[in-house]
């Protein structure tokens, strides 16, 4: 059980106002809050522990590393990683998608296939394009229906043995859905294709077992769950992490360095060129501890119980539409109303205190889909309540009788 | 009347209103009076794209003074682009290049001016001055 009013205590921003009303945050798709506990380890470690990690023999930079190590250690866990050295620390969803886009160039070759889906986001459609316009490779992508669930009957047709890599959100962000990645992974690896699974929606959510998804690669950013931005995690099986050549040179990445030849480090330090982001790295792993202190069965459970009263809510609104009603989906809601555009909805909400986000949510395709410019989307966490849902619901009443 | 005396009224006319809500309101509605775009401009050329909404700006030259019409597929938008139209249209190039915006902060719509605001009303009046420098080099 979830006691959000003790949970909201834990997250300061949740106090202030926001053109004078109090500010209901319902962009957490977009960037989840940060709560005290992690406000308070990055505090303390510029206050004590402040220095450069893995090469330093002084007191100082043996503890800052210790503390980053420590934090891959945590998000290993979290994510059931079976070696830590395949928790690769990057600066977030996207660099993860780009390491990995870049590097399998080299496995790539003119003919073979990478199937895409329908739902991404730009960061996992773009990088795909530019692999294949440097490698030859064509782009493929799985369709979608009108509910934005991925059509399993089309992608299984688009599978065959030229499919090398196939790249998949595990939730959408423009419309929620919740994709059967298992199934997905499954059906790919039949062919010999890798996958590469977005979970930058899913972390907040849910607790993903990467060896029981057998996925090869799990990109996720660390401010998407209540950590800081630029830091993430590319998740790569040790066996793909190998065969893939490093993607940055610099430091930290190298084992041996003559102007004749550079040997490389051993994972992660191979993918890990330079100074990391080693506060946020230590924050990370503080934010993946205070998910799991509240539990992610706790989380789902109730996010989902705000799913159901909002969509509930606002469908009583005559002439919206929801987008995006997918059987499985998670706490985001993607809606219009007849008539009136998403910006100037987003606006008048603003003006209440009320942070949705409107556009096309860096997933044109979709909108295309739906032939429609933009949506406006709020997106739930776990320090939200049904009175602020209230208030959306009556924002949303107000904008439409404003903007009729 | 000048750029400054049709901003002093649009000052004033806002000066009536106690909140936002009802601020809005009033834009909403002058955006209802904006001189439209007539449909052979409302071109890919003429486009003015902001991240979110879409505005369009046309410009004519009659008796040495600049005329503009315009659209958005946004409501908000076109209110705010309404009252500038109002101050800039129907002025010689020499003053809507000297002429500038801050009254939109007095009235309480400052926020929709900011560079950050994906509208593309900052690029908008970018495109009035454009306008205006190319019909003043004309008449020098």
């Amino acid at each position: 059980m979830i006691n959000v009013d003790k949970i909201r205590e834990d997250f300061p921003i949740l106090n202030r106002k926001v053109n004078g009303k109090p500010l209901i945050y319902f962009d957490n798709a977009a960037t989840s809050q940060t709560p005290q506990q992690v406000i308070d380890v990055i505090v303390d470690y510029y206050s004590n522990y402040n220095a450069n990690i893995h090469r330093g023999v002084h007191t100082l930079s043996q503890e800052a590393t210790d503390l980053y190590e420590g934090a891959r250690l945590k998000i290993q866990k979290h994510f059931n990683a079976k070696h830590n050295y395949e928790i690769i620390l990057t600066s977030g969803t996207t660099h993860g998608i780009n390491l990995v886009a870049s590097s399998f160039s080299s496995l790539l070759e003119k003919g073979d296939e990478v199937l895409v889906s329908a739902l991404e986001h730009h960061s996992n459609i773009v990088p795909w394009q530019m692999l294949c316009e440097r490698t030859g490779a064509t782009l493929k992508v799985i369709p979608m229906n009108e509910q934005g669930e991925l059509i399993m009957s089309d992608y299984e047709a688009l599978l065959s043995q030229k499919t090398k890599l196939v790249f998949v959100n595990h939730i959408s962000n423009a419309l929620g859905t919740i994709n059967p990645i298992k199934k997905i992974i499954e059906m790919a690896h039949e062919v010999g294709a890798a996958v590469l699974v977005d979970g930058a929606q899913s972390c907040p959510h849910i607790k993903p077992d990467v060896q029981d998804l057998d996925v090869d690669f799990y990109v996720v950013g660390a401010h998407k769950m209540c950590g800081p931005t630029g830091v993430g995690l590319l998740y790569g099986k040790e066996e793909w992490l190998n065969k893939l050549p490093p993607y940055q040179g610099g430091g930290e990445m190298i084992d041996q360095v003559t102007f004749e030849k550079t040997t490389y480090a051993g994972l992660p330090h191979k993918f890990e060129a330079g100074t990391p982001n080693i506060c946020g790295g230590i924050a990370f792993g503080a934010a993946v501890d205070y998910l799991n202190g509240i539990g992610f069965d706790a989380i789902a459970s109730y996010e989902h119980e705000l799913l159901d009263y909002a969509t509930q809510q606002l469908l009583d609104i005559e002439g919206l539409k929801i987008y995006g009603t997918a059987k499985e989906k998670t706490s985001v809601i993607s809606f219009n109303i007849q008539g009136i555009h998403p910006y100037d909805i987003g606006t008048i909400l603003d003006k209440m205190g009320i942070a949705v986000r409107t556009g096309h949510h860096c997933a044109q395709p979709i909108m295309d889909f739906y032939k429609i410019p933009g949506t406006v989307r709020a997106s739930f966490a776990f320090y939200n309540t049904k009175q602020e849902i209230d208030a959306l619901v009556e924002g949303v009443k107000t904008a439409k009788m404003m903007l009729s | 009347m000048t750029i400054t005396e049709i901003q002093n009224e649009i000052i004033e006319e806002f000066s009536m209103f106690d909140d936002w809500q009802e601020r809005y309101q009033y834009m909403i509605d002058l955006g209802k009076t904006l001189p439209l775009i007539s449909s052979e401009y409302k071109t890919d050329d003429n486009i003015i794209t902001g991240c979110q909404s879409k505005v369009w700006v046309h410009a004519n030259m009659n008796n040495d003074k600049v005329e503009f019409t315009a659209d958005s597929d946004a409501i908000i938008t076109k209110g705010i682009i309404a009252i500038l139209i109002r101050v800039f249209s129907n002025q010689h190039p020499k003053d809507i290049i000297e002429g500038n915006t801050e009254f939109i902060d007095t009235i309480g719509l400052k926020e929709h001016l900011s560079p950050t605001r994906a509208n593309g009303l900052v690029s908008m009046i970018k495109q009035i001055k454009m306008y205006a420098l190319a019909y003043q080099t004309q008449l020098n």
